[in-house]
């Protein structure tokens, strides 16, 4: 007892002092407001706490790592194998689950759920970039914009539907991809992250500023709703003539019809992504994203052309994030470019990691996960932040190749 | 008919230090050209320059006749000159038949639309690769290995699949750089007999670093020996031999 005081007592007065100084700014105030008039008030009782928390774990601290060396939280997680073994069932399970869930959930979880199925879609997308090809895209969010704004302005100008502006979106957010990535893709890692980071900053500055055309700060409103083969969900139709869903099948007017047609959209959208990325992965284009990861120059030295190859996954994962803006503006029925900062684009990559780079099971629970548990975890709201940076920095230790590590499928020669 | 590989006055300058200087030579169609020379003699950088790996500072190559000294490395390649390198670069978290149908892919259908719903044209051409992959794996002999994982192959057995994996693309002209290194005199063996089959079966032209002389000489129609970036000598196995400007750059001067 006396060698632990003699050897931690200094450092731990120490450390207490640093974190008065460091929490003073941020827990030592606390902001009255009265008749208007907005005061500081010194308040030293969570400086207090936090200073004798820092104490008592510096003391003891040898003690304390020593049960916490006992509990081994990564043997709790459920193991890879175990994941990967039971791979399909649990994708099929997922898909069933997806589709009974507007029918059992109530409005509220159903639109989450659609929340939640965009992001399924965008880190599907970013994962063909950051997975599979190994290029690290900050500046995701700028092709989610793309699509956005696509579909936004082709109806206001031009009046497609949403059917008509899907593909369009698809391509425009994909050739906005290979414009950007053809310049920048003969850079690596560290620098094509900066850049990309750039250009996803770029596109939002412009959004923001091409007042005319885009609406600048305003953004775009009353951007209609997708509907089923012409029938529109609505109360009364919009247009002179227009026919509504319940209309046509002779149904009771029902809010929540649109929100469950809204949903089945997302699902599908979602599905399709998740087919097209699990072909991709076991098509030449694949093999070839999994090669230029491993080694280059042999690539090269084999005839692979890597800008090209590298140019073909940032262009389709941009085309995936075009697909879920164009479909992210139908569902808000107003866009701004507030909806496309940095933030997005790090929460997407945040999914991706999570999840585990190149595994879409992975990506998809991770995806879910991150959309959902912030609506579960209402309450503590003012703390979604540092929920969340904890749950990264955990997992990070825990499982650093993410919550279901990629196993790649291989192609097998039959003997 | 010209030559398959002519060059002539290669040089390459890295700021200060002039690696390569004026090397020339001609490697004739289904020839094994040899370039010798001790540690640091520039024969890597006269690799790295045909192969477009660098750009050479002087001088030119031509393949069938075409120029390829300005070319980039994946252009020349898909010309028909492809090359293994000193540390073995394979895929290595890929299977060894992985590694042969990403050699293959500047020949398949990669076309997006066909390979994601299947035509019968894209499952045709991963049949062909397949069974491409087959034939060279048989050849090299690690047919039982397909499946494995390449970097869990044995030194030897990696060097072998990346021949393997430069020929399946069917080149012209292939460049070994220091094939036999690391390897057991029986491996030795077996690499010599692979190569004068690659050339008698598959009409390819061999150019290779070696240091190995028993095999240089064994199997060299010509030898290019090269010292300090220089060529001293050009000629066949036996008047190699007996160059007393060889000799001195191997032996050193009494």
């Amino acid at each position: 007892m006396d060698e632990l005081l003699r050897r931690h007592l200094p450092e731990s007065v120490v450390m207490a002092l640093v974190t008065a100084v460091l929490t003073i700014p941020i827990l030592g105030v606390r902001i009255h407001i009265e008749n208007l008039q907005v005061t500081l008030e010194g308040d030293g009782t969570p400086v207090y706490i936090a200073m004798a928390v820092v104490f008592l774990v510096r003391l003891f601290r040898a003690p304390l790592s020593q049960i916490t060396g006992m509990v081994r939280i990564d043997r709790l997680l459920p193991s890879s194998d175990w994941l990967t073994r039971y791979r399909t069932g649990l994708l099929a399970a997922m898909i069933v689950l997806a589709l009974i869930w507007p029918f059992v959930a109530s409005r509220g979880a159903v639109d989450i759920a659609t929340l939640a199925l965009i992001y399924v879609m965008l880190g599907l997308g970013l994962n063909i970039v950051v997975g599979f090809a190994g290029l690290l895209d900050l500046g995701y969010v700028a092709f989610y914009a793309v699509g956005a704004y696509s579909y936004a302005l082709l109806n206001q100008h031009f009046g497609l539907s949403f059917w008509e502006c899907l593909p369009i979106s698809i391509v425009l957010a994909g050739a906005t991809g290979c414009l950007l990535g053809f310049p920048v893709l003969r850079l690596r890692g560290d620098y094509l992250a900066i850049v990309t980071l750039g250009f996803g900053e770029i596109i939002r500055l412009l959004l923001n500023n091409l007042d005319e055309l885009t609406g600048g700060p305003d953004g775009i409103g009353n951007i209609p709703k997708p509907t089923l083969f012409g029938l529109e969900f609505a109360r009364r139709a919009s247009t002179e003539g227009g026919v509504t869903f319940h209309d046509f099948f002779g149904l009771r007017y029902d809010g929540a019809d649109t929100i469950i047609f809204l949903y089945l959209i997302a699902l599908l959208l979602a599905l399709f992504t998740l087919f097209v990325s699990n072909r991709l992965l076991r098509m030449p284009v694949g093999r070839a994203w999994e090669a230029l990861r491993e080694d280059e120059i042999a690539c090269r030295s084999l005839g692979l052309n890597p800008t090209l190859i590298k140019l073909s996954a940032f262009s389709l994962g941009a085309s995936f994030g075009g697909m879920a803006g164009a479909f992210f503006a139908a569902r808000q029925g107003f866009i701004n470019p507030e909806s496309f900062t940095f933030i997005e684009s790090a929460i997407v990559l945040a999914i991706v990691v999570l999840g585990g780079m190149g595994s879409q099971l992975g990506v998809i629970l991770a995806a879910v996960a991150l959309t959902a548990l912030p609506e579960v975890a209402r309450q503590f709201d003012e703390y979604r932040m540092l929920i969340f940076g904890l749950i990264m920095v955990l997992m990070m230790i825990w499982r650093p190749q993410g919550l279901l590590p990629a196993t790649r499928p291989r192609m097998e020669l039959p003997q | 008919m010209s030559a398959l590989l002519e060059v002539a006055d290669l040089g390459m300058r890295f700021g200060g230090l002039q690696a390569v200087d004026g090397v020339g030579f001609t490697v004739e169609r289904a020839q094994v050209f040899a370039i010798i020379g001790p540690n640091g003699a520039g024969k890597t950088t006269v690799f790295n320059c045909i192969s477009g790996f660098y750009r050479p500072t002087s001088g030119w190559a031509m393949l069938e006749a075409q120029p390829i000294h300005n070319l980039s490395s994946h252009r020349i390649a898909r010309l028909g000159l492809v090359r293994t390198f000193q540390n073995v670069r394979l895929f290595k978290n890929m299977t060894v038949v992985e590694n042969l149908l990403v050699a293959q892919h500047t020949r398949l259908v990669t076309n997006l639309w066909s390979g994601l719903i299947k035509l019968p044209r894209y499952r045709r051409s991963e049949r062909q690769a397949l069974e491409k992959a087959s034939f060279w794996l048989d050849k090299v002999g690690l047919l039982p290995y397909a499946n494995r994982e390449a970097g869990n192959l044995a030194y030897g057995q990696q060097r072998r699949l990346e021949i393997a994996r430069c020929m399946i693309t069917q080149p012209s002209l292939l460049l070994l750089d220091e094939p036999a290194a690391g390897l057991n005199p029986q491996e030795t063996r077996e690499l010599n007999t692979l190569i004068t089959e690659l050339r008698a079966q598959h009409g390819v032209s061999v150019l290779l670093i070696e240091h190995d002389m028993s095999l240089v000489m064994g199997i060299s129609e010509q030898i290019l020996v090269m010292e300090n970036g220089r060529p001293i000598a050009l000629g066949t196995p036996a008047q190699i031999r007996s160059d007393p400007k060889v000799i001195k750059a191997y032996l050193g001067e009494e």
